[in-house]
């Protein structure tokens, strides 16, 4: 919320510069985001009153214009606008003036004639406007006065962010409370003077929903003058705080809730079918909107009805058939209280936020309605005169909220703050936020005012000392603190050190989002039964859930490789997203990488190749040997809908699927422009290690022993090894590994030629060449009867 | 005794030419090898008179000596050149650089994360987590956020059909951590969190770190001393901090904290304040006895301020050259 210093001023006369005020309004907890002039000051740009008027003799859009700007003859001056005329009092800048655009006046000729100066449009002033035109002057501008002062554009306007929870500082009024609390210093008078009716016109309200509206306020006002026009210092005051100047009648309701902070409505009376009530919405109605939206309230929302249905939201927006227009001269005013209850959530509802619903749904203090009239109809009388009928206040003081009592204890005060602060300072304090104070045991019981909605408890009384006393007052004390160690497994935090692991074999860490195009994810393998779809998805690339971390990585890969880096390792860590129903485990904790492009970045010892799976196999095995699963590990050969379903494996873990490693699928591989990409997905919690346990080792020579076997090329290795390892002694056999594969001629195209290495030793003696070679033939005759392997000579 | 001289001299002259090593050896065996010209001196002795034998014997015996040290020396020296032939023969350029790739590294949103936690511990903090998938009781009510409440308009929440949610803060871990967990209690939970939200300065993801520490006699002057510590430690300089009132539904009272920055400006650099009694309640915690603090903290905030990162959306460009700069 914008406000300006010289309407704060005449609610609380303080003596803060600009920066001081900001400061201290920021420490109270009212943020001032921005301070800036209200206009940039202007030299030698006077009040000019057009004396004489005649159209150019050579263009049909120009005029030629006499300016008296105060003492000597009057300037002649060409001007362009379609507004000015004889007797207007505008914005002149003399030879010299520098305006804000930039543009330095000298004396000129336009179209021959000569012109010595400017008339000035809001725009060119520097004042924001979408009004086109020259921006008049009220009538009482003496002509020759300087506009900069005249204008106050040396006015510091102050940008609030008010928390949601004060309601009673969307106002100038509230925030001048602040002032004074502040300051200490006195608010100017509260109540605005009545205005006495002159005429008996008034309409019958009724509450039909005392919950939701326990009081109404009006009051009919007959004979606006047409020509009636919104003084320029109420224009300014408006633009100033953000709202654009309308149509009189309107500028003095938005006037009145800037300045006090509750919201009011105008009504065309013409317009207006018999009474008026405040009733929720009939299933079906309908009412079209002053932006000219046609909503249907529903139920529980609450409308303002005539006779002929809705004539408006209540505290959000009026309806288009009773809206004030040009040829309005009798209006019905309202200033109502609407319960914050019946207010939340419903604007947002028909896709509005006005200044009304802000203030509404936060809580408007309800003992402002009649004075709010009271000051609508004091400025209309000044600015379009008229005849006020009499103020209709129709209120169920039983459904008027009420500011409870609150019990304040010294001894939990000063235990919340950590701070002491003395009894008579606290109670200065509470009294100066306007609350009714009472001593009572252990401490005070303190009524809030009317506005204050936000006073509930102890705590936001604790809050209110604190922030008049000053945080900054609050000291920084260490407390002592119950110690409880964390627990800590064999590696304290597993998906660091596997960072860490990758980190080292040169990939660099990436962090993707977590929702991805649903597209994409099907690509991927994504389970549509277990698909999280968000219902309001930021836009359609980022509208679900990711069942994997690959296609993020992918896109992230691709990216890299557009911007010529042409080899690329990427890892991530986060979570999957399985919708299974919420008691089910959703999110699986990964961890995932990527590779493409050469195995080594381009160097002088080694030939370039590709990046194949076994590269990162060896990555994914540092992982499962930091996690102490390598011995429970298996790659089995499975298809993958986003893998090269002969360069894919599922990877196991002690019997259970804990990830997948492949070759990214090369149809989809040619489609993301990602040749030769490897990919793989393992699940955090594998590398949460077991406890380790020592077991002794042999101290004996160990004995090796290799077999060389022809074997059928489908068989994998790891079933052989698994062969060996169950045909030897377990006490015997210490390593077993694969050092050779050949394929090719000398073995024919259907067999391999596979080395196995076996390393035996005993713990008790050592082992005998006979017992070696035993050991050796039962290898081999076991490989024989399993998958025909034959010995190779 | 001449010809003693005559071979000595013949000796040492064969040493001193001898280039190398088999060539000394040769020498040696001319001269001292079983067939050798001073073996035959001393083979000869024994066709001398008897009284001169002692004396001639004496005299080859010194000359062996003295040949056998003219080897060794010789032998040495050879040696030596030798390897120092080979050591500059095996000469390797060490400017190239090292075989195999080098080492990626972390994200700088991870590497805040791991400081931040890391100077939690150390203060004897848990770390919690939670899931990122909420329900509406978690990531609101629970946190004394009602329906409707105007605060659920600052967050731009992301929901899935049916209501359930993407957590839009790391509070909720503090609520089922309170539930589960009970007082005392004190965490801190990082993670992913999630607003309806993008633009140059503000993504649909971010990270933050909430802080919660429920206990005996936790004031607002313990807060502030934690956070100093924290700010101090994790930008590694002396700190200026600006306390300042401000609101959230779940604590009373609330502040926004200002770091001072170079530039002389106040940077907002995380919200807190003491645990609203309604949340504790609700957690099963009796807000007499208990009293405590909580607060949150954007982690790519942190992070842009101590790199120096400029634009929030680098972050998840995952541009290498970007990362690369963190290695």
């Amino acid at each position: 919320m914008k406000i300006c210093d010289s309407w704060l001023q005449e609610h609380v006369a303080h003596r803060l510069d600009p920066e001081a005020l900001s400061r201290r309004l920021t420490m109270l907890g009212l943020e001032v985001d921005a301070v800036a002039l209200a206009g940039q000051p202007l030299e030698r740009v006077v009040v000019g009153r057009v004396v004489a008027l005649r159209r150019h003799p050579n263009a049909d859009k120009l005029s030629l214009c006499q300016v008296d700007v105060g003492g000597g003859e009057p300037l002649g001056i060409v001007c362009g606008a379609p507004n000015v005329r004889e007797g207007g009092l505008y914005a002149t800048a003399l030879e010299g003036a520098r305006l804000p655009g930039g543009l330095v006046i000298k004396p000129t000729r336009l179209r021959g004639e000569p012109s010595a100066g400017m008339l000035c449009s809001a725009r060119e002033l520097g004042l924001e406007s979408s009004v086109d035109g020259l921006l008049e002057l009220d009538v009482d501008a003496v002509p020759g006065s300087d506009v900069t002062t005249l204008l106050k554009l040396g006015d510091p306007v102050l940008d609030l962010n008010i928390t949601p929870n004060r309601a009673d500082c969307f106002s100038i009024l509230g925030v001048a409370r602040e002032v004074a609390t502040l300051e200490a210093t006195p608010l100017a008078a509260a109540a605005p003077q009545a205005v006495p009716a002159t005429i008996s016109d008034a309409l019958a309200i009724n509450l039909a929903d005392a919950a939701a509206c326990p009081r109404f306020a009006g009051r009919v006002m007959r004979g606006l003058r047409a020509d009636a026009v919104t003084p320029l210092w109420m224009r300014e005051r408006l633009r100033r705080c953000g709202i654009r100047p309308i149509h009189p009648v309107v500028d003095v309701t938005n006037y009145v809730m800037l300045e006090l902070g509750q919201p009011m409505h105008a009504y065309d009376l013409a317009r207006l079918d018999g009474p008026i009530t405040a009733r929720l919405a009939s299933p079906g109605e309908t009412c079209v909107l002053l932006d000219g939206q046609e909503v249907e309230p529903g139920p529980d929302v609450l409308v303002i009805a005539d006779a002929a249905g809705p004539v408006g939201l209540a505290g959000i927006m009026g309806g288009q058939r009773t809206a004030v227009s040009a040829t309005t001269r009798d209006i019905f005013l309202e200033a109502a209280f609407f319960a914050p209850a019946a207010m939340a959530g419903r604007a947002r509802r028909f896709g509005l936020h006005t200044d009304a619903s802000l203030r509404f749904e936060r809580g408007v203090d309800p003992t402002l309605p009649v004075h709010a009239i009271e000051r609508a109809t004091g400025l209309l009388l000044a600015i379009a005169g008229g005849q006020p009928g009499p103020v209709i206040d129709r209120q169920e003081p039983d459904q008027l909220p009420l500011r409870k009592p609150v019990r304040l204890r010294r001894a939990r005060l000063g235990q919340l703050l950590g701070l002491e602060i003395a009894a008579g300072q606290v109670q200065d304090i509470l009294q100066r936020l306007r609350m009714q104070v009472e001593p009572a045991a252990e401490g005070w019981l303190v009524t809030p005012p009317a506005a204050r909605f936000d006073i509930e408890r102890e705590e936001d009384l604790i809050e209110e000392v604190a922030r008049v006393h000053g945080y900054e007052r609050i000291p920084v004390q260490p407390g002592l603190a119950t110690v409880q160690p964390a627990a800590v497994g064999e590696v304290p935090d597993p998906a660091r050190h596997a960072a860490v692991l990758l980190v080292a074999r040169g990939y660099q860490e990436a962090i993707t989002y977590s929702f991805i195009e649903p597209g994409l994810a099907a690509r991927f393998g994504a389970d549509p039964a277990a698909a999280l779809e968000l219902a309001n998805p930021i836009s359609a690339d980022l509208a679900v859930m990711r069942q994997s971390l690959w296609p993020g990585l992918v896109l992230a890969a691709r990216e890299n490789l557009r911007r010529q880096q042409p080899r690329v390792r990427l890892f991530e860590t986060g979570a999957r997203y399985l919708g299974r129903g919420p008691q089910a485990h959703e999110e699986e904790r990964c961890i995932a990488g990527i590779a493409c492009g050469s195995r080594l970045p381009e160097q002088w010892g080694e030939r370039a190749q590709p990046v194949d799976v076994f590269d990162v196999k060896a990555d994914v095995e540092v992982l499962l040997v930091q996690g102490g699963r390598l011995g429970q590990l298996a790659f089995e050969a499975a298809v993958h809908p986003a893998l090269h379903p002969g360069r894919s494996a599922r990877i196991r873990v002690a019997g259970r699927d804990a990830g997948w490693i492949g070759e990214l699928h090369p149809a989809l591989a040619a489609e993301l422009e990602l040749p030769g990409t490897i990919l793989f997905e393992l699940q955090l919690a594998v590398l949460a290690r077991p406890r380790p346990a020592y077991a002794g080792f042999s101290q004996l020579p160990a004995v090796r022993r290799d077999i060389a076997l022809l074997v059928a090329r489908e068989v994998p290795a790891a079933d052989l090894l698994a062969v060996v390892r169950g045909a030897t002694p377990a006490a015997l056999l210490r390593d077993v590994f694969v050092f050779d594969i050949y394929t090719g001629p000398q073995v024919g195209s259907t067999e391999k030629s596979i080395a196995i290495g076996l390393i035996l030793q005993d713990t008790s003696r050592t082992l005998t060449d006979e017992e070696a070679n035993g050991v050796l033939q039962g290898v081999t005759a076991a490989l024989g009867r399993e998958f025909q392997a034959r010995i190779r000579q | 005794m001449d010809a003693l001289e005559g071979l000595m001299s013949r000796a040492r002259a064969a040493v001193a030419g001898a280039a190398d090593l088999a060539a000394l050896d040769e020498v040696r065996v001319r001269f001292l090898g079983k067939k050798g010209e001073l073996t035959a001196l001393l083979k000869n002795l024994g066709t001398l008179p008897a009284a001169e034998r002692p004396a001639a014997g004496q005299a080859i015996n010194v000359a062996r000596d003295a040949v056998t040290a003219a080897l060794d020396q010789r032998r040495s020296l050879l040696e030596q050149q030798q390897l120092a032939a080979s050591l500059a023969a095996e000469r390797v350029d060490l400017t190239l650089p090292g075989r195999g790739a080098t080492a990626g590294g972390e994200h700088p949103v991870s590497r805040s994360l791991v400081r931040i936690e890391a100077i939690f511990r150390g203060a004897g903090f848990a770390v919690h987590e939670g899931p990122e998938i909420e329900d509406d009781f978690h990531n609101f009510t629970a946190l004394n956020i009602p329906e409707n409440h105007p605060a659920r308009a600052m967050h731009d929440t992301f929901y899935f059909p049916g209501g359930r949610l993407l957590r839009t803060h790391t509070s909720p871990v503090q609520i089922r951590a309170l539930r589960a967990q009970g007082a005392p209690i004190r965490l801190i939970a990082p993670g992913r969190v999630y607003r309806c939200d993008s633009d140059m300065t503000h993504t649909p993801m971010f990270h933050q770190v909430e802080g919660l520490v429920v206990d005996r006699g936790v004031s607002f002057a313990s807060l502030k001393a934690v956070l100093h510590e924290f700010v101090e430690r994790f930008f590694e300089r002396p700190a200026q901090l600006r306390f300042r009132p401000s609101y959230f539904p779940f604590t009373e009272p609330s502040a926004e904290v200002d770091v001072l920055a170079d530039s002389g400006r106040w940077l907002e650099i995380l919200g807190c304040g003491m645990v609203h009694p309604e949340v504790l309640r609700q957690a099963g915690v009796d807000p007499e006895e208990f009293t405590g603090y909580a607060f949150g903290m954007g982690v790519e905030r942190l992070t842009m301020l101590r790199y120096g990162v400029d634009d929030l959306r680098l972050f998840f460009d995952n541009d290498l050259r970007f990362l690369r700069q963190f290695n």
